[in-house]
Order: structure tokens, then sequence, then C-alpha cells
């Protein structure tokens, strides 16, 4: 059904009340999704603006400073302050820019996002999109962050921007390997690709643990593969090589100003609270309390205060670590994420094949003994990638 | 184990992040407009003159022009006083110093014989008027030599120390120049 055709309608419908008239417009499909996409936009762009403040703020008490204290009571109308001079600056296109690509690479950067999120489900009736393949339609509709990143570097007819637009690139495919390769994990233990049943799959708690996914050993070493690979694929620090400031100015958003670098770094934050939705909905329980007795609060709550737990454990950990070398970066993802989510496989069909087990204490034989794996793993892939393969001091020919 | 210094530095994160909020000592920034940092006494930003008592009549500057050709950037300006007659007096009509140009090396105030010139400690000099407004003339240049103890105690003592001899001296000889025989002044001015 097209907008024309439910005006028609509604013209149509001029012998009915207005009430009825009301009632059908509300529950047309077109103006439920409409709705749905204003409430998404709308609330993730509201969270966005108090995260940017957050992270600033944490930022600053971990390096022990106060973080913006000047715009308001606390700096709370520091966020305010930033779009307005967001919006307010000049924007300058650079002259031998691509002036078509350029413009429309921060859309295409922030649409796919937008996007993503929709499929994700923030409540039990709140999903916007109930997708039978959703985790597919989540990937497939993210790549697109990488055209984008390719698409504003080349535009900009800047060495910068390339650079970072290269690194952009070879960054977001390496870790998108394991960020899938751990996701994979989830839809073959639940056996459906519909986040909204994988969600339903995490409902029952057993031994007063939720039934989380993230509380079986293929699950926590799931997600942390995921959690590292989600900072990869989201720019976040200390994988932010694309941008680089220090190195390589803005990297791929060099050349952009004004309004259109706001709507990149929206971009990339509504790209952390979709990957971060992501894993909530596969390793946290999603919307579930984390007990039965706290079902009484509203699942969405669960899901912003988990969004909330995970977006600070991201700035905590931008706020810690420093940025990585690009070649550290790819021996990180292929030599060492790469094997340890395909040995998680292994684990989790363990943990699959032993389900039958019944003998007092099974439980938490198999955990043990699944665990035991993923850890070894673990440490010998550790020791192995970071082995010095060069031992003893450097020998200069001819500098010393 | 691979990946514990992970854990350690987050552990440190961590504890700057809460010690800030029940430690204010931790903080390595202050909140400048609200506090501001103790500096050194040597410190030192644009020159200022010196005078003694009344602010126009008490500068001691003399005119004499010594610092404004040895600004190296040549952001001194000086107009002598005038009196009816057109002779010069000791006394600056104008003195105007750029400082927008002044680079705070302090050359004019080690040339300066008369000690009329000294280096303020004074920053906050931003104005919205770039070209009027950084231009600072004689009767905001104008401090007095409490302000110069003030902000300079130890260098203020020790030149008020060396007027003070150095009037006493000029003293001793007037009063020697005026009881004996003004016969050895008059020898001494015909040497060349
Ligand atoms: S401090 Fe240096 S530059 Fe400034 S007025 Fe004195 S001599 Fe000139
Ligand atoms: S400040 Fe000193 S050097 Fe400059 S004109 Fe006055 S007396 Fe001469």
């Amino acid at each position: 059904m097209t907008p024309w055709s439910t005006l028609l309608a509604l013209a149509g419908d001029a012998t009915g009340s207005w009430l009825a008239q009301l009632k059908n417009l509300a529950t047309h499909p077109w103006v439920v999704n409409l709705v749905a996409m204003a409430v998404i936009l709308g609330a993730n762009a509201a969270f966005f603006a108090v995260i940017t403040l957050l992270e600033r703020k944490g930022l600053g008490r971990i390096q022990n400073r106060p973080g913006p204290n000047r715009a308001g009571p606390f700096g709370i109308l520091q966020p305010a302050a930033d779009g307005i001079k967001m919006i307010t600056k000049e924007d300058i296109v650079p002259e031998r820019a691509d002036q078509l690509v350029h413009f429309l690479a921060p859309l295409v950067m922030l649409a796919p996002i937008t996007l993503a999120l929709a499929v994700l489900p923030y409540g039990p009736q709140l999903v916007a999109v109930n997708l039978d393949a959703g985790v597919l339609f989540f990937f497939a509709i993210g790549t697109a962050g990488e055209l984008a990143a390719f698409m504003a570097g080349w535009s900009s007819r800047n060495k910068y921007s390339l650079l970072g637009a290269m690194r952009a690139i070879a960054q977001m495919i390496s870790f998108e390997l394991p960020l899938v390769l751990s996701t994979l994990v989830v839809i073959m233990m639940t056996g459906s690709m519909s986040l909204v049943e994988i969600v339903a799959g995490q409902g029952s708690a057993a031994w007063g643990l939720p039934g989380w996914n993230i509380f079986t050993p293929w699950g926590l070493a799931g997600f942390l593969i995921f959690l590292t690979a989600a900072a990869a694929e989201s720019n976040r620090s200390p994988f932010d090589l694309p941008e680089g400031e220090s190195e390589i100015i803005g990297g791929f958003m060099t050349e952009y100003s004004g309004f259109k670098y706001a709507v990149f770094f929206m971009a990339e934050y509504f790209g952390m609270f979709a990957v971060s939705g992501l894993g909530i909905t596969l390793f946290l329980g999603g919307w579930h309390a984390p007990f039965p007795f706290l079902e009484w609060v509203p699942g969405i709550f669960w899901y912003v205060a988990k969004l909330v737990a995970l977006v600070f454990g991201f700035i905590w950990i931008r706020g810690t670590l420093p940025r990585l070398r690009a070649d550290q970066l790819m021996n990180f993802s292929w030599k060492f994420l790469m094997p340890l989510a395909l040995l998680n496989f292994a684990t989790a069909i363990l943990w699959h094949a032993t389900a039958g087990w019944q003998f007092p204490g099974a439980w938490l034989c198999r955990w043990l003994v699944c665990f035991g794996i993923v850890a070894g793993a673990f440490t010998g892939l550790g020791r192995a990638m970071l082995r010095r393969r060069q031992v003893g001091p450097r020998i200069y020919r001819y500098a010393s | 184990m691979p990946g514990f210094g992970i854990i350690k530095g987050l552990k440190e994160t961590a504890r700057n992040f809460f010690g800030s909020y029940h430690d204010p000592g931790r903080f390595v920034t202050i909140q400048y407009p609200e506090e501001k940092r103790e500096h050194h006494e040597n410190y030192r930003s644009f020159p200022f003159l010196v005078y003694d008592g009344d602010p126009v009549k008490g500068l001691r500057c003399v005119s004499c022009k010594i610092c404004e050709k040895e600004c190296p950037p040549q952001c001194i300006y000086i107009v002598p006083e005038q009196d009816g007659s057109g002779k010069l007096l000791k006394f600056p009509r104008i003195f105007d110093i750029d400082v927008s140009v002044c680079m705070g090396c302090q050359i004019c105030v080690e040339v300066c014989p008369f000690d009329s010139i000294k280096m303020d400690q004074e920053f906050e000099v931003s104005t919205a008027d770039r070209f009027g407004g950084l231009i600072l003339n004689r009767s905001k240049l104008a401090k007095s030599n409490e302000y110069y103890h003030q902000i300079r105690p130890a260098e203020a003592t020790a030149v008020d120390a060396q007027l003070a001899a150095e009037r006493e001296r000029q003293q001793a000889k007037a009063a020697a120049a005026k009881s004996p025989a003004p016969a050895a002044a008059a020898t001494r001015e015909k040497k060349p």
C-alpha cells in the first residue's frame, strides 16, 4: 500500500466518525512504521547526546580531570552546546572533491545503521521489524558502513582521508569475520536466526543464574570475542586507527566539517549502540531481567541498563588502552580472534553433545571442561602471538 | 597469562575514576578563571611603568627613549613632554607599548637606566578590540611602586635600596659642591 492509497482510503472513509478514522490511521502499517522509525531515531539521538557527555565526563575522571563542567550545572548542557556549534559551523567541501560522493558518504554511513537498529528487540513487544533472519540482515546492512568510509575517504581527495579509508576498510573487513563467527555459535545453539527467538531462548533461569548465553563457556568466550570485534567494527579505541587523530588527523573524516561531521560522529555512536544491542540480544539475554522476581520491571528498562553498562565498558576501555599499530591490529584479528572463534565452535559442539549427561555435578563438569578448552586456546594463542621473533639487542649496521 | 595486563590497566583507570570523586587532590587541572596557579616571582608578561606617589607626576621615566631604541620588535613609542617654549621635559607625554608586538624579552627593562620600566605579571590582556585594545598607553602602563613590591618583592626591594643609595650619593655630591670652593666643580666641567 502506498501513502497515496492510504490518503484516498482515508478520504473515502469520510462517513465514519472522526475517532474511527483516527483509529484506522493509527493502526495503519505505514503510520505504525513511521512512528516506530521516529521513536527509534529520537530515542537513539537522545541517548547519543547523553552518552557523549558521559563519555567526556568519564574519560576526564579516568584522567583525573573533572571533564566538561561549564555549560550548565555539571556541564549537562554540553551536548546542546556541541550540537549548536556543529550546526552553525561552516560546511567546507574541498574544491577538488567529488562533490556528490562527498555529500552522500555521511548519509550512507548513517542510514544502514538506523536500519540495523530497527531489527533489535527492545522489549517483549518492542520490536520494529521482526525478521526471520534478523542476524543476517543486521550484518548485511552493517557492512554498508565500510562502503561509506571508503566513499568519504576517496571523494575527499586528501591523502589522510584516503589513508584513513584504507585502514577503515582493512580493519572492518578483518574484524567482520570474528564478529560473525562469534555470533554463529549462538545461532547454532539456539537454532534460529531471528533475534526475537534468540532472546526468547534465554529466558529460563536455572541454578539461580539467568539463562543468558554468557553463562555458558562458549557464550562467555563468544561474548568476549564479540565485544572485541564490535569495538573494532565501530572504530572504538583501541581500534580507532581509521581516525587516528594523532597520526592521520581525522582519517576519512578529515575533510568533513560542520553538520556532516556531526552525522559521521552520530553514525559512529549509533553503530556502537547497534552492535552493543546485538551483543545484549545474543549473549546478555536481551530484555530479560536477571532474576525471575524482577520480571515486573518493563523489559525496555533492562535493555537500556545493559546497553548503558556495555557502552560504559567501551568508554572504560577507551580510557585505558592505547591505540594499536596497524600490523598488531591485523595479527590480532587473523591470528588470535579468528582461531579462537573457530575453536569456540568446537566448545559449543562439545557442550551440545554432552547435554545428555545425567550424573550429579554434570553441569559443573561440562562447564569446566568446555571452559578449559577455551581458556587453554586463549592462553596458547596469546602466548604464541606475544612471543618475540627476535631476541637480544638489535644490531644496526650503519647507524651505531 | 596474556590479557591480564589489560585487567591491570582497567583497574588503574577505575581507581582514577572513583578516586577523583572523593579525593580532589588527584586533580591535575585547576579550574582556571576561578582559581589561578601561583606563578614564580620571575614570571614576566609585558612591561609597565613604575611611579612613586602620583600616577602621572610620579612616573620615574625621564623619556630618554633608550628603551624605544633598544626594543627589538620596535613596539615602544615615546613622545617627550614639552614646555611652552618647546624645550623637552624629562617626562613622557605619550608612552605606548603595542603588546600585540611585544615579545616579553625584558630588554627594555635591562637597558632603562632609571629603573622606571619593569615587567608585569598580568597575563589576562585579551580584548575584543585587537587594534586599540592591545596598545597600552601611559595611563594603562603606569603602576605604583607598591604594586611592584607586591608582584616581585625581592627585586623591588633591591631596586629601592639602589635608588636610595643613588639619591644619597647625589645629595652628598650636591652638598659637597655647595660648601667648598666651586672651583673644583668648574675644573671638572672643563674636562672633555
Ligand atoms: S619586553 Fe622586549 S619587546 Fe617588549 S617592549 Fe620591552 S624590549 Fe620591547
Ligand atoms: S622607560 Fe626607561 S629607558 Fe624607556 S624612556 Fe623611560 S627612562 Fe628611558
